[in-house]
């Protein structure tokens, strides 16, 4: 039987898991996904809490690998390479896949240093070349009007949102492929969520992004396609209209209709 | 529980609290108000002319001219002192027997008095002691000689069901009648022109060496080598101990090897200074070899050891208290493990880092123990840098030790041993200072 889930084709996959499963322990928290994520497009993970989803999109930059009793099984294909092989270099893995947090996580730095970390690492010395970056990445997370005039204050003095929004120009800085936010918004007030969506939206096409979140409303609202998890299993992965008109299985529908999770 | 009850509970236990607090205050207070005051006093006190001559000879402070002026003064006054006493001599051989043992005993008695009070009789070889060299220097002490001088220490045993009990008898009683009987009024009356004591300052107490087993002069070596041993111990401990930190907390997977190296950490921690001491003599000196004998090296090393333990659980305590998400971000920027403990985990750990730091540094400068087997010595110069390596020290913490129990006068450097522990107390606080100010520097930079 053909998986229903597979309705990307190959060819415009960016992220590909195959049978992929990832154990705390004994304990399976993904179970043998199948999924393919579209390139520069913007694709939502929604399910109740424990399904699983923040482990998967973890996964992907091999975050869960700080987790001493984390592992992985199956494949994770990245540009036709499974990022689990052992000649792979997470570091710049990692750079590839940028990744958001659930709440903000500026460093104790100036705004401009934190933005500057990263293409620091990457080697890049010159003042002048780190300052055009800084304020190419922050125009990009729509946040330069807002602190252009004091990009040497301490990063921990501005708001929530402000703080997110910095985290992604921070994020977008060493110019990655795919942005991993985990339920970015959670930790911020409606006004704050609203841009961080609106920053999405001018986000996508010019980078492959992957959102967890448990507002669905926000998942409706944000992404292209939406993939429901359960329990570990992926249960319905669709277009996020398709999804939420007509849901496949009666899991998605009990849970988008608000029966449980 | 009633609201009452509950009421009456949490008033009950904040005013233990501010008990306990205040009782603490207290005590501190104790303490600390007379170690000032008499610390102090070795750097402001009442100084004499021989302390100004001894001060110029010795160290080259203060005006020649000047002093000498003074001295001449003060020799003036003291030249009928003298001369009574030679004159008397004639007169002792003219009385009977009897009186004349009874009244030589006490001649010889004010002899040496005297000699301590104003220094050795003009006309008389000079002596061997730079102590016998000087009369008085302070004031304070003068008082004290000039009453062996003028009264004679004697037991009174005329009730026997008592223990004696001491009294001091004018020796002006034994030379009633002769010519002699003058020269108490005379002495009492222009001690003050024969000594010409004067407020003085000697903040040189800091910066001079000691002369003549403490005597005289100040209590640099002391200073330095505290200061020394503190740093040298910091050097070898707080590298150490950041990265066996960082190790433990960051790379190190938990497991029972890691826990029996945080038990035997903590058996550390807990083990005598003086075995430290000890160690460190039969490890470093006589099985290494870092010295051929004491030195400021081995004694370093000592204390390093002896801290290391808390240096090590403030620095983890402090890198775990950074925040997960520091480190989450910069690894999903693509930073190395090593690279985001430097970059991020380290600077934002500082702070606590060197609280935990800090503390020790008291602690090393403060050790007496370990560094009797290892670095102190009671009398030293002040060591160049180089010389640490090779050299032993005297230390403030030891030679506090050393002065109060075996220096040959223990009553008459008082002033020394109390600015000693003074200074101690005032470096210790001195290194806390700098922390804070540094700690809220850092945290200010880091909290924006």
């Amino acid at each position: 039987m053909p998986d229903t889930n597979l309705i990307i084709e190959e060819k415009d996959a960016h992220i590909k898991a195959e049978d992929f499963s990832v154990f705390y322990g004994n304990n399976e928290a993904v179970k043998k996904v199948n999924m393919r994520i579209p390139k520069g497009k913007v694709t939502a993970i929604i399910g109740p809490s424990g399904c699983g989803k923040s482990t998967y999109l973890r996964a992907i930059n091999r975050m869960n690998d700080l987790i001493p009793i984390c592992r992985a099984d199956g494949a994770m294909m990245f540009d036709k390479q499974d990022i689990y092989a052992s000649n792979i270099d997470v570091v710049s893995l990692r750079q590839r896949v940028g990744m958001v947090f659930q709440k903000p996580n500026p460093f104790p730095k100036s705004i401009f240093d934190n933005v500057a970390y990263g293409p620091r690492l990457l080697g890049i010395k010159k003042k002048a070349e780190l300052s055009e970056i800084v304020e190419h990445s922050l125009k990009k997370s729509a946040i330069w009007d807002e602190v252009k005039d004091r990009l040497k204050e301490n990063a921990l003095c501005m708001s929530g949102g402000q703080q997110q929004r910095l985290c992604i120009a921070r994020a977008l800085a060493v110019q990655p492929e795919i942005l991993l936010m985990d339920e970015p918004t959670s930790a911020l007030d409606p006004k704050a969520t609203t841009k961080i969506e609106d920053l999405i939206g001018e986000l996508c096409g010019d980078y492959t992004i992957i959102i967890v979140t448990h507002n669905m409303q926000q998942a409706a609202r944000v992404s292209d396609f939406t993939a429901f998890m359960y329990e570990g299993i992926l249960i319905e992965f669709g277009i996020t209209k398709n999804l939420f008109e007509k849901p496949r299985e009666k899991q998605t529908e009990d849970y988008i209709t608000g029966r449980f999770g | 529980m009633q609201l009452k009850t509950r009421k009456f509970i949490n008033k009950l236990f904040s005013g233990i609290g501010i008990t306990s607090v205040v009782i603490m205050t207290a005590f501190l207070l104790i303490l600390l108000t007379p170690i000032t005051y008499k610390g102090l006093g070795a750097i402001f006190f009442s100084g004499t002319i021989e302390y100004r001559m001894l001060n110029y000879k010795e160290f080259g402070h203060g005006d020649k001219e000047n002093i000498e002026k003074e001295f001449a003064k003060a020799k003036t006054a003291r030249a009928p002192v003298y001369l009574q006493f030679d004159s008397f001599k004639k007169e002792v051989k003219k009385l009977e027997p009897k009186k004349r043992r009874e009244i030589k005993n006490q001649l010889k008695e004010i002899k040496e008095a005297l000699k301590e009070l104003l220094g050795p009789f003009p006309d008389t070889p000079i002596p061997v002691l730079l102590r016998n060299q000087y009369g008085q220097t302070r004031w304070k002490n003068a008082q004290e000689k000039l009453h062996h001088v003028l009264y004679s220490e004697e037991w009174d045993y005329s009730d026997p069901t008592k223990p004696g009990i001491q009294v001091f008898v004018p020796r002006k009683k034994y030379f009633a009648g002769t010519s002699f009987e003058s020269f108490f009024p005379y002495l009492e009356k222009n001690i003050k022109k024969m000594l010409l004591p004067k407020f003085t300052c000697y903040w040189q107490f800091l910066t001079d060496k000691s002369k003549d087993a403490h005597f005289f002069g100040g209590i640099m070596p002391e200073i330095l080598g505290t200061i020394y041993l503190a740093l040298g111990a910091m050097i070898f401990a707080v590298p150490l101990g950041i990265l066996a930190a960082i190790y433990l907390s960051e790379y190190a997977n938990p497991g029972k090897i890691i826990s029996f190296l945080r038990i035997c950490m903590g058996a550390l921690a807990g083990v005598p200074s003086i075995v430290f001491g000890l160690f460190g003599l039969a490890f470093f000196i006589n099985t290494i070899h870092v010295s051929n004998s004491k030195s400021v090296l081995a004694g370093s090393m000592t204390l390093a050891l002896l801290i290391l333990p808390t240096v090590i659980r403030s620095a983890e305590e402090a890198i775990k208290a950074v925040p997960n998400t520091y480190r989450e971000a910069s690894l999903g920027l693509g930073a190395g493990k090593w690279h985001s403990v430097w970059t991020i985990v380290l600077p934002s750990a500082l702070p606590g880092i060197l609280t935990g730091t800090i503390i020790s540094l008291g602690r090393a400068a403060g050790e007496t123990a370990p560094i009797i087997f290892t670095a102190a010595v009671s009398v030293g110069l002040p060591l160049k840098i180089w010389e640490t390596l090779s050299q032993p020290t005297p230390a403030l913490s030891w030679n506090i030790y050393n002065l109060c129990t075996e220096h040959e006068a223990v009553d008459e450097i008082r002033h020394v041993q109390y600015g000693m522990v003074f200074v101690l107390i005032a470096i210790v606080l001195l290194f806390n200072l700098t922390a804070i100010i540094a700690r809220a520097r850092i945290m200010k930079k880091l909290r924006g």
